[in-house]
């Protein structure tokens, strides 16, 4: 719904924002991590 | 007498034309369509599109309603999210993860560029109930099926407005973002040379990559499955090297038929009474903030990783910027940005290893606000 202009509205939902992006940094970091980790067990040389 | 009764069906037809608002969806059909063909604008998505937009704003339309084609359409692949998931094999498929797993840090940049989804949300929760803002925020994914998918699964009244402006400020990207970019960079910052080095990946990494993807985000974020499955299937069909017809049909034939589809169905939502009201102009200019400033927070993370690291492993800032997803055209805008400054700057294994990591991020982003609206 299209609703009337509530500026309070942005400070309440800010929580989002923050929760959002540490979240995304978190999983984009496990699969960083977890990249690595298969790089290094399966580098092209034992895969040969 | 008695003809002229029986034809008068065509002057009640024609009476229905003085209401303005179907002629203003013609012409905005139109233009989606001009759109399409004469700047070549997503033309795969703007052309159905608007060609559906007249159909369905032709009074009476037959298209629409009870058992009109395009409304079957909509509930079979639309309001369930079938098209946008199968879209996804076609779009997994599609993409080489090898710039990125040859890199995995890149994949931070990924993460911050989502930056105005959130943000976005929060300004447009100032005018829009929780749901739509959270599917007006999901603009800034840059990416036409996880927005279709977040508004349908959060019953979004505004899916019309907010396919228009994903699939259009997509098409925009190399006109919204060198400014961006160019406002928040110094010449000496954008001149920053990046070596590559081409790391081989095993063929086993490249299997295993997509099912690891796809249980880390559906641990974190359980809504995020199907969006993530569906990608990652894609590309496991790709990688695995024994299904490459599959892989080609994905690709090609699959991605095809689905964006036919998608675009006409998808312009449903985009009669006249739906779409022309004071919400889609908010909506058009919501969504070009959330590319704003996924486009700027992603550069300005990379700026600040700069201040930590040596002098000889410093990044180009401009390459945050490709992790807005909008695959591949904001990897590319980059490394011409980059050619721009300096003809010897090579920044594309870099940028399109960014921009394959945002089209990862942008689907977790989608699956995470799922997780906190659902």
């Amino acid at each position: 719904m299209f609703n009337k202009f509530n500026p309070l509205a942005f400070i309440q939902n800010i929580d989002y924002l923050l929760v959002g992006m540490i979240s995304i940094f978190i999983v984009m970091g496990v699969i960083i991590l977890s990249t690595v980790i298969l790089n290094k067990i399966f580098s092209d040389k034992k895969d040969k | 007498m008695e003809i002229l009764e029986k034809l008068s069906f065509l002057v009640e037809n024609i009476s229905l034309l003085a209401d303005w608002r179907y002629v203003v969806m013609w012409i905005i059909g139109g233009v989606l369509i001009f759109l399409a063909i004469r700047y070549e604008m997503e033309p795969t998505l703007l052309l159905p599109l608007g060609f559906g937009t007249i159909l369905v704003n032709i009074p009476l339309s037959g298209a629409i309603g009870g058992e009109g084609a395009l409304t079957t359409l909509f509930n079979a692949g639309i309001s369930n999210e079938l098209f946008p998931l199968i879209l996804f094999i076609g779009i997994g498929a599609m993409i080489d993860f090898g710039p990125l797993l040859s890199n995995p840090k890149l994949m931070i940049f990924g993460a911050a560029a989502q930056f105005g989804i959130f943000f976005t949300f929060c300004v447009a929760s100032m005018f829009f109930d929780l749901n739509d803002a959270a599917s007006i925020g999901i603009i800034g994914a840059a990416d036409g099926p996880t927005a279709i998918v977040v508004s349908q699964k959060l019953n979004s009244n505004f899916t019309g407005a907010i396919m228009v402006a994903a699939y259009s400020y997509m098409a925009l990207v190399p006109i919204i973002q060198p400014p961006v970019i160019k406002l928040l960079t110094t010449k000496k910052e954008r001149l920053i040379r990046m070596p590559y080095s081409a790391k081989s990946v095993s063929k086993l990494t490249k299997i295993l990559f997509p099912i690891i993807i796809t249980v880390i985000a559906g641990i974190v974020a359980p809504e995020s499955v199907s969006l993530i499955g569906f990608l990652m299937f894609g590309n496991l069909i790709r990688e695995c090297g024994v299904l490459n017809s599959l892989s080609d049909t994905a690709q090609n034939v699959l991605a095809n038929l689905i964006t036919i589809f998608l675009g006409l169905t998808i312009a449903c939502q985009m009669q006249a009474e739906k779409f022309l009201q004071p919400a889609t102009l908010l909506i058009l200019g919501l969504g070009l903030f959330a590319f704003i400033f996924d486009t700027a927070f992603g550069v300005v993370f990379a700026k600040f990783l700069n201040l930590f690291l040596n002098k000889d492993k410093k990044i180009n800032p401009m390459i945050g910027a490709a992790g807005i997803s909008a695959f591949p055209m904001s990897g590319r805008v980059v490394h011409k940005m980059g050619l721009q400054e300096d003809p010897q700057n090579f920044l594309l294994m870099h940028s399109i290893g960014v921009n394959v990591s945002g089209q990862i991020a942008s689907v977790i982003a989608g699956g995470l606000i799922l997780n906190f609206f659902m």
